[in-house]
């Protein structure tokens, strides 16, 4: 296919635990920032797109941003599973002439208003409905003492880990790269705070025996912002254009978001093989064409998986991968060089986004030597962008 | 949680299932101490979560078929932090398959996690909830009487 869509700007908040404003007010500024990175004048944007849970209107950000005339507005459910597909579908509206330029976006105070990681249980028993956020059978884990994120990704992993013999202390390799990166990272909550392997074990257990304090992301306050348009309007634009490749989502027969305990093989993440299919056949790329890998990463496991998923390793080997050095700067395949959503800060995938547009500008603070592609994956959507 | 019904046992602290339309049939078994599993009325296959239509026939007629109850561990986890909601002490939360194939969320009672292992044979029992009702809970099958 000849037309391609292109991310022409990015813009962010500072991340934080206590961002003292309002959540559109973080939605605004992260905005701003990326039109004005990508030398665009907000009046003029007239697509948006973000995730069903974010807590701001398309009409308020619009309001605030002053834009004459929105073309088009879409929203994804699957919490972070929205945060790649956001730019699949900015791409498809872009390049199916829908609308020209696309302001994707979430912000949150996920730790000041809010917290994800707390127990979730609805108020009173009975029948209600939930559907929209793709998250409905959550109902099924929480009158057994499953009510958070972390207990329902360690019961979704559990079960790999038994037939891998992958230990917590393998997934402690990931937290330890990640938080390597976080401390050269100035915008990262964790700048200057590296961990030790130790330090991952000594952590307290959140949910036994899957994941530690260290195998999960922060709970953040902030805000980012993607401008997506056609990859000949990037051109002109202030930045050198970082070209979607191959954009894609996936999910497949009885796989659901992160109580995903019904679809066939359990050592699997059929929705991440699903996007690695479309993306390498969208794009004519292999797994060794990537330079850089930045992976959805709410917890530890969701990496190793990913990256067996991807073709990056063989299935049940991410546990040795991680090791040595392999995913850091100068590795074989470095990983989430922000330090990702567990050292730099969890806005719900999109600061991983936003981490391989600088890497492939050449202008992120562990810059990558010799960019030219790189794969960006939330689990059930990816993309691989680059500057060729 | 043991089989020893006197003195008479705590208040249930457990949160009661909150469900959609298409579960009713599951949680009413559950209230009478009945696991039941929903079936397509005209290919028979078997479906969880459940749902209004056969996703392989595309029939909207369903039924409700009794599981037997038995099954093994494929997953298990122990929330630690934050404690879960209404569990004086943290559960063991399991993934249970069924002898028929289908997967369900739910406990583990009557072991430790020193003796729990992938592929534990186990079976249902009911474990009351602080609205009065009910959900499936399992134990290893050999605490079962023989024969």
């Amino acid at each position: 296919m000849g037309k391609f869509a292109a991310i022409a700007g990015i813009g962010q908040t500072e991340f934080s635990k206590n961002s003292g404003r309002s959540e559109l007010q973080l939605a605004a500024e992260a905005s701003k920032a990326a039109l004005d990175d990508a030398g665009i004048n907000p009046a003029d944007v007239d697509g948006m797109i973000t995730f069903t849970i974010d807590g701001n209107d398309e009409i308020g950000l619009s309001r605030c941003l002053g834009v004459k005339d929105l073309a088009y507005t879409t929203r994804i459910p699957g919490g972070g599973a929205a945060s790649v597909a956001t730019i699949h579908q900015a791409a498809a509206a872009v390049t199916s002439g829908a609308c020209e330029v696309v302001v994707v976006w979430r912000a949150m105070n996920e730790r000041s208003q809010y917290r994800f990681g707390q127990p979730m249980v609805p108020p009173s028993g009975g029948v209600v409905n939930v559907a929209g956020n793709g998250t409905g059978s959550l109902l099924w884990c929480m009158p057994f003492g499953a009510q958070t994120p972390a207990s329902w990704e360690a019961l979704a992993t559990q079960h790999y880990m038994e037939t891998y013999g992958v230990t917590n202390r393998d997934l402690g390799h990931v937290s330890v790269a990640q938080r390597k990166h976080a401390a050269t990272n100035p915008l990262a909550w964790f700048y200057g705070k590296p961990i030790t392997l130790e330090d991952h074990q000594q952590s307290k257990w959140i949910v036994e025996p899957v994941l530690r304090l260290l195998d999960c992301c922060q709970e953040s306050d902030g805000g980012v912002a993607i401008v997506i348009t056609s990859l000949e309007r990037a051109r002109d634009l202030k930045q050198k254009p970082v070209r979607i490749a191959s954009s894609a989502q996936s999910i497949p027969a009885e796989v659901e978001v992160i109580s995903n305990y019904y679809h066939a093989d359990l050592n699997m993440m059929p929705e991440a093989h699903g996007v690695a299919k479309r993306l390498y056949a969208g794009s004519g790329l292999a797994p060794r064409d990537m330079q850089l890998a930045m992976i959805y990463d709410a917890f530890t496991p969701q990496v190793l998986k990913q990256l067996e998923a991807f073709g990056f390793c063989k299935q049940g080997e991410a546990k040795d991968f991680v090791k040595g050095g392999n995913i850091e700067v100068g590795g074989a395949l470095p990983v989430n060089t922000n330090g990702g959503l567990i050292g730099e800060a969890y806005i719900h995938g999109m600061n991983n986004i936003t981490e391989a547009v600088r890497q492939l500008r050449g202008t992120a603070t562990n810059q990558v030597a010799k960019m030219t592609n790189a794969l960006v994956s939330c689990g059930m959507a990816g993309a691989i962008l680059t500057n060729s | 949680m043991s089989s020893n019904d006197n003195p008479a046992p705590p208040a249930a602290t457990r949160p009661d299932p909150v469900f959609t339309a298409d579960a009713v049939f599951f949680w009413e078994g559950i209230a009478r101490g009945e696991l039941l599993g929903q079936r397509c009325a005209d290919c028979k296959k078997l479906t969880h979560p459940p749902r209004p239509m056969c996703p392989a026939c595309h029939s909207v007629k369903r039924e409700t078929v009794k599981l037997s109850g038995r099954g093994k561990v494929a997953s298990w986890v122990i929330p630690r932090h934050p404690a879960p909601v209404g569990f004086a002490e943290s559960p063991i939360v399991a993934l249970i398959e069924l002898e028929e194939g289908i997967r369900l969320v739910s406990n583990l009672i009557d072991v430790g996690p020193d003796a729990v292992r992938g592929g534990l044979a186990v079976e249902v029992r009911f474990a009351p909830t602080r609205g009065g009702k009910a959900v499936p809970v399992f134990t290893p099958a050999k605490a079962r009487a023989r024969g």
